[in-house]
């Protein structure tokens, strides 16, 4: 718990987004899933996003993660203007800038953990030699040293989770973007994913986690409230009293 | 490039691995293809076998001959044009070569009357029906690639005598002469009798249709004592150069004229035939052959792109959740494209290649069955059908490819 208080100093803005909407058509109706969200994030910080469904968490983390582009409003990302890109140079942004876990780890089953984890990195044009050398390094970063020739079926939901951090880690990225990262695993394995963030910040990396749960929230330096769509409340730290009725 | 590159052994890696966890359903696919290329390169054997029999055909022929006849090599309208004409003689030839002899520096080497008769031909008791009968001169064996196996073609002396003595084509032998040579032995043509003094080598049918090997030659002189009634006859003509043919060919149609002796408003009633005349006439007719044939079993290969297509679709389908993992990885849209191209076309070329080991199997045992098939199988035919393999594979995947290609992530990732 000593570390978990121990904040970090923060580096340059990652994300800048200003006044972001978001809209839909569903059949005749306009779902208007975000509808004017400012935010900040730089280096260094370890942030949840939370808020009940139907919130626009999750249409707010794919604009985030470069999956989707804003209707309207400014993203800019380490500088660099996200909404007016292509899908090739959105493509280049998630190989190098965003390493995503998703809560279903998402990991091509019929691969091994090393050849799972080379994966942007052959998208990212490394070298054979160096793409094994670094995936296996990650790979045991995460504590999955004796894992590297395993397939997805042959491992535990920790480990298959490790092996998705590993593989969002391996690109260098400047963000981790994790969407309830925990939701497939029992609290324990969680409970040890959770330090595995913890680490990662500790060792310097920017972590965004995108959850419903207050227990997960409360690992993060800093959390932000979405409700319909806009920015409840962003504060600083996990304040339990605030923090009370998220979600059923 | 080198990104490129790397993307690319991966697609590869990936097909193979797809195909090795879904081994029932990528055969059964395949099975079209393998189907379609063995139909197509069968046909293709086939075709190839045709047109090399109808080279081997026009060979007899020969390139440096040119045929004086009545009727020209070619289909007419106006027929009633040629049919008043007068008949060719074996007495032009005499004359011709007269005119040749005569003319320094000329293009044609020697004129070679023939005449030619069906008939019967016997000997103890054994008989062949249909044979062709030819009459000609010592001179036939320079316009002919007729060569032979046993004794000998008759000589200057026996062609002007008129002597009863003929050369037998290698299926004649064959049939009245099982067991023993028939060199010197007598044989039965018309009531009369004619000494065997060679034999020709095999020399295969022409265009499928008429045989050398059921021929028999004998000079002229001869022929005409027992068969001059009502046999077609003409003359051909061997060239000096066969690079300088039309001039060859100008030439003779002059000295034809003056034999003739037709007057300058005169329109030729004769005709200059030569194999490429022949060659241009049939050759429509073999084009034809083969695109029909190739199209029909074309189609077979088509049906078995659909059933590639159809597959890949359903893979792009049940792999849509992947496409978006990969996508959010940083897969770009080609990354995506060249994956399920190179899934379907792996596919094809499996298929082509399974196809081409049956169909060469196939040839070979057609080839050892029935020796006459006309049937080739050829290097060119085999890099001929993993081109088509290969086309195939991208013609069916691409659609699948695309759609996934253009798959939005946030829709592909949501997919269960």
């Amino acid at each position: 718990m000593e570390t978990r208080n121990s904040i970090r100093p923060l580096g340059p803005v990652v994300i800048d987004i200003e006044n972001i909407t978001k809209e839909y058509v569903m059949g005749e109706e306009v779902v208007r899933a975000l509808r004017g969200v400012s935010l900040q994030i730089r280096r260094n910080e370890y942030i949840a996003i939370m808020g009940p469904s139907g919130s626009g968490k999750s249409t707010l983390m794919n604009m985030l993660g470069c999956l989707d582009t804003p209707s309207s409003g400014r993203y800019e990302f380490n500088g660099k203007n996200v909404a007016e890109m292509d899908d090739d140079e959105l493509a280049a942004v998630r190989n190098r800038e965003i390493g995503f876990v998703f809560q279903t780890f998402n990991l091509l089953p019929r691969s091994t953990s090393l050849r799972n984890v080379e994966l942007p990195l052959i998208y990212a044009g490394i070298d054979p030699e160096r793409r094994e050398e670094r995936a296996t390094q990650v790979l045991a970063d995460v504590g999955l040293g004796d894992r590297i020739n395993h397939k997805p079926n042959e491992l535990s939901g920790g480990q298959r989770q490790r092996v998705a951090i590993a593989r969002a880690l391996v690109n260098g990225p400047s963000i981790i973007l994790a969407d309830e990262p925990t939701g497939n695993l029992d609290s324990k394995t969680g409970e040890e994913i959770m330090e595995l963030f913890e680490n990662l910040y500790q060792r310097g990396n920017t972590v965004i986690l995108v959850t419903h749960e207050r227990d997960i929230a409360a690992h993060a330096r800093r959390t932000v409230h979405l409700r319909d769509g806009l920015v409840e409340m962003d504060h600083v730290g996990f304040i339990p009293e605030l923090d009370l009725p998220v979600a059923t | 490039m080198k990104r490129f590159l790397y993307e690319l052994s991966e697609s590869w890696k990936i097909a193979a691995a797809q195909m090795r966890s879904n081994l029932t359903r990528s055969t059964l696919t395949a099975l079209g293809v393998i189907i379609g290329i063995i139909a197509v390169t069968l046909m293709g054997t086939a075709v190839n076998g045709i047109s090399i029999g109808f080279d081997k055909s026009m060979a007899v022929l020969g390139d440096d001959v040119l045929y004086v006849t009545q009727w020209p090599w070619k289909p007419v309208d106006d027929w009633w044009n040629y049919r008043d004409r007068k008949k060719i003689k074996t007495e032009y030839a005499d004359t011709l070569n007269r005119m040749i002899a005569a003319t320094p520096n000329s293009n044609l080497v020697v004129a070679v009357p023939t005449s030619n008769f069906m008939r019967s031909v016997k000997y103890g008791g054994n008989q062949v029906d249909n044979v062709f009968v030819l009459g000609t001169t010592s001179d036939f064996i320079v316009t002919s690639t007729i060569d032979c196996t046993a004794g000998r073609f008759f000589n200057e002396l026996e062609s002007r005598g008129g002597a009863n003595v003929v050369v037998i084509g290698y299926d004649v032998a064959d049939a009245l002469f099982p067991s023993e040579s028939p060199i010197d032995k007598s044989v039965l043509i018309n009531g009369q009798l004619f000494k065997v003094i060679g034999v020709n080598t095999r020399q295969g049918t022409f265009l499928g249709l008429f045989s050398w090997d059921s021929m028999v030659a004998m000079p002229l002189g001869a022929f005409k004592k027992y068969f001059s009634a009502k046999s077609e006859s003409d003359v051909r003509v061997k060239v000096k150069d066969k690079t300088r043919l039309a001039d060859a060919k100008d030439e003779l149609t002059g000295l034809m004229r003056r034999v003739r002796g037709l007057p300058p408003e005169k329109r030729d009633d004769f005709s200059i035939n030569e194999q490429q005349a022949f060659k241009s006439t049939l050759d429509p007719v073999k084009n034809s052959i083969a695109i029909a044939g190739l199209f029909i079993t074309g189609l077979s290969l088509f049906v078995g792109a659909i059933g590639i297509m159809n597959i890949t679709f359903v893979s792009v389908k049940e792999r849509t959740k992947e496409i978006g993992t990969r996508k959010a990885l940083g897969a770009r849209r080609r990354t995506i494209l060249l994956q399920f191209l190179i899934e379907s076309t792996a596919l094809c070329l499996l298929g082509g290649f399974i196809g081409l080991a049956f169909a060469y199997l196939m040839c070979f045992g057609i080839g050892k069955a029935f020796p006459s098939f006309p049937i080739h199988f050829s290097i060119g035919l085999v890099l001929i059908s993993m081109i088509v393999s290969i086309l195939t594979g991208l013609f069916s995947g691409f659609a699948p490819a695309w759609t996934a290609s253009r798959l939005d992530p946030v829709t592909a990732l949501r997919y269960e």
